[in-house]
């Protein structure tokens, strides 16, 4: 959910929205923004699922760091959301163990 | 090959206070920052700092960032964003990954000098369920309410009690979130009073000498968090479980030195555990045990914002006045004023521990 008002930062600005594709659900994405900020102010919090034991992964770290975030993003795998702004047209999915879904075996 | 007389990596509180000094002086300074934007977790304490007014007391951290930038930009830093180092070699030689410009490039950077201020890293905790998306850094739940604006849950569950679990967990409640408790294993809570009162008047409950057992989930996401009280032996009390109806559960256990860099050009290391584990030797100028490398903020032992950008200031002066910029006398004025503030810094109950830590990293330094 996002945060439409806040007591220190005030009110949410205004600003340009643009159009993403999360597994081929289209959803509106604020210009700049990083995309597992999007994804969260929609309620999706898995982000990929482990290679040996396919176990779901979310955000951890949120900065870059841990790595646990990543997903496949315009075609390429283990992009960290959490430090990659969206962009028009951004085609973003879960990514299963080191790529697309049933993509790579392993 | 891009040659630079200072290269810093990393552009939070560290990196920018002594890029500010070493260009103010003269000297050639390259920033490289991965983020797409400097300012490093600055940006997300919207609290206001407190202390003295020579350290932002009353200013919130998203403002002195504001400043940083702004300083930096005047005294003609060259700033290189969406730009990660990922290695070092010898010779100071630095690899940086590019983005976007247009494309992913790596480019070979060489130094006269090198200044590590890459910061730190929340630490994780292991229990059953640690790894469902749900269970966050505390720091993690920080960067999406106070600088994206989004919620990472409505119900939270905050284990730990030293000043980031107490903090997050007051803005967790400004941004909107309810939170069920804070979880500390001690029997006292771990951060100031000051911040423990605002959450404790805010109606959180505190759980001491509790520890998480569990997370628990439900559709692959956390459901529920189910607590123990310890034994004095640290270990949990059967029957005494209590469970939490949360999405969220936010591990806010302290923080260790980032110093990847550090360890890729052989900089000697020591154990300190009171600055948060493994860190790079320095001497009294932020100076390591390679020449011409220094390192500053957290990735040189864990403390805060204002001791980050005291250790930043110190090293860019001592970069410029090795450099030549600064004369003698001029350069150990800055300093032993610098050096002071950072004492003050580190006195009080909770500030002692850490004195003591950084004169030993400083005499074990100084000896290299």
């Amino acid at each position: 959910m996002r945060i439409a008002n806040h007591p220190i930062l005030g009110p949410a600005l205004e600003t340009d929205l643009i159009c993403i594709t999360v597994d081929g659900k289209e959803l509106k994405a604020i210009k700049g923004e990083m995309i597992a900020a999007v994804l969260l102010a929609n309620n999706i919090r898995i982000h990929r699922f482990t290679s040996k034991r396919k176990e779901p992964r979310g955000i951890y770290c949120g900065i870059g760091q841990c790595t646990d975030c990543v997903m496949v993003v315009n075609g390429k795998p283990n992009v960290r959301t959490c430090i990659t702004p969206v962009e028009e047209g951004m085609l973003i999915e879960t990514q299963y163990g080191y790529g697309k879904k049933g993509e790579i075996d392993v | 090959m891009f040659k630079k007389e200072v290269v810093i990596v990393g552009g939070g509180p560290a990196g920018l206070a002594a890029a500010i000094e070493a260009a103010k002086a003269g000297a050639e300074t390259l920033l490289i920052d991965e983020n797409t934007k400097a300012g490093g977790q600055l940006f997300k304490q919207i609290h206001k700092f407190f202390g003295s007014r020579a350290h932002n007391a009353g200013t919130r951290g998203i403002n002195i960032a504001k400043s940083l930038l702004e300083e930096a930009e005047n005294a003609g830093v060259e700033l290189w964003l969406n730009s990660a180092v990922i290695g070092l070699f010898k010779d100071k030689k630095l690899a940086v990954v590019r983005i976007g410009r247009p494309e992913k490039t790596t480019l070979i950077v060489e130094a006269k000098n090198i200044l590590i201020a890459t910061g730190a890293s929340e630490n994780a905790i292991n229990f059953p369920g640690w790894t469902l998306p749900g269970v966050m850094g505390a720091g993690a739940a920080q960067t999406m309410i106070n600088i994206h604006r989004v919620l990472p849950g409505n119900r939270v569950l905050m284990i730990g009690s030293g000043n980031v679990g107490l903090i997050v967990t007051y803005q967790l409640l400004q941004a909107g979130c309810h939170v069920a408790g804070i979880v500390e294993a001690a029997k006292k809570i771990g951060g100031y009073g000051v911040h423990a009162g605002k959450v404790s008047r805010a109606g959180v409950p505190f759980y001491l000498g509790h520890t998480i057992i569990r997370a628990e989930g439900e559709n692959d996401q956390v459901k529920r968090a189910v607590i123990a009280r310890l034994d004095h032996n640290f270990k949990p009390i059967e029957g005494t479980e209590k469970e939490f109806d949360v999405d969220t559960v936010c591990i806010a256990a302290g923080l260790r030195p980032l110093t990847e860099l550090a360890t890729m050009h052989n900089v000697r290391h020591e154990l300190i555990p009171e600055l948060g584990g493994w860190m790079p030797l320095h001497d009294a100028n932020m100076e390591s045990s390679s020449p011409g490398i220094y390192v500053a903020g957290d990735s040189a032992g864990v403390e805060e914002a204002n001791a980050a950008m005291d250790e930043g200031r110190l090293a860019g002066v001592a970069i410029a006045q090795s450099l030549g910029y600064l004369n003698e006398s001029k350069a150990e004025d800055l300093k032993a004023e610098i050096r002071s503030r950072l004492t003050a810094l580190r006195q009080g109950s909770f500030g002692e521990k850490r004195l003591s830590a950084k004169l030993k990293i400083i005499q074990m330094g100084s000896a290299l």
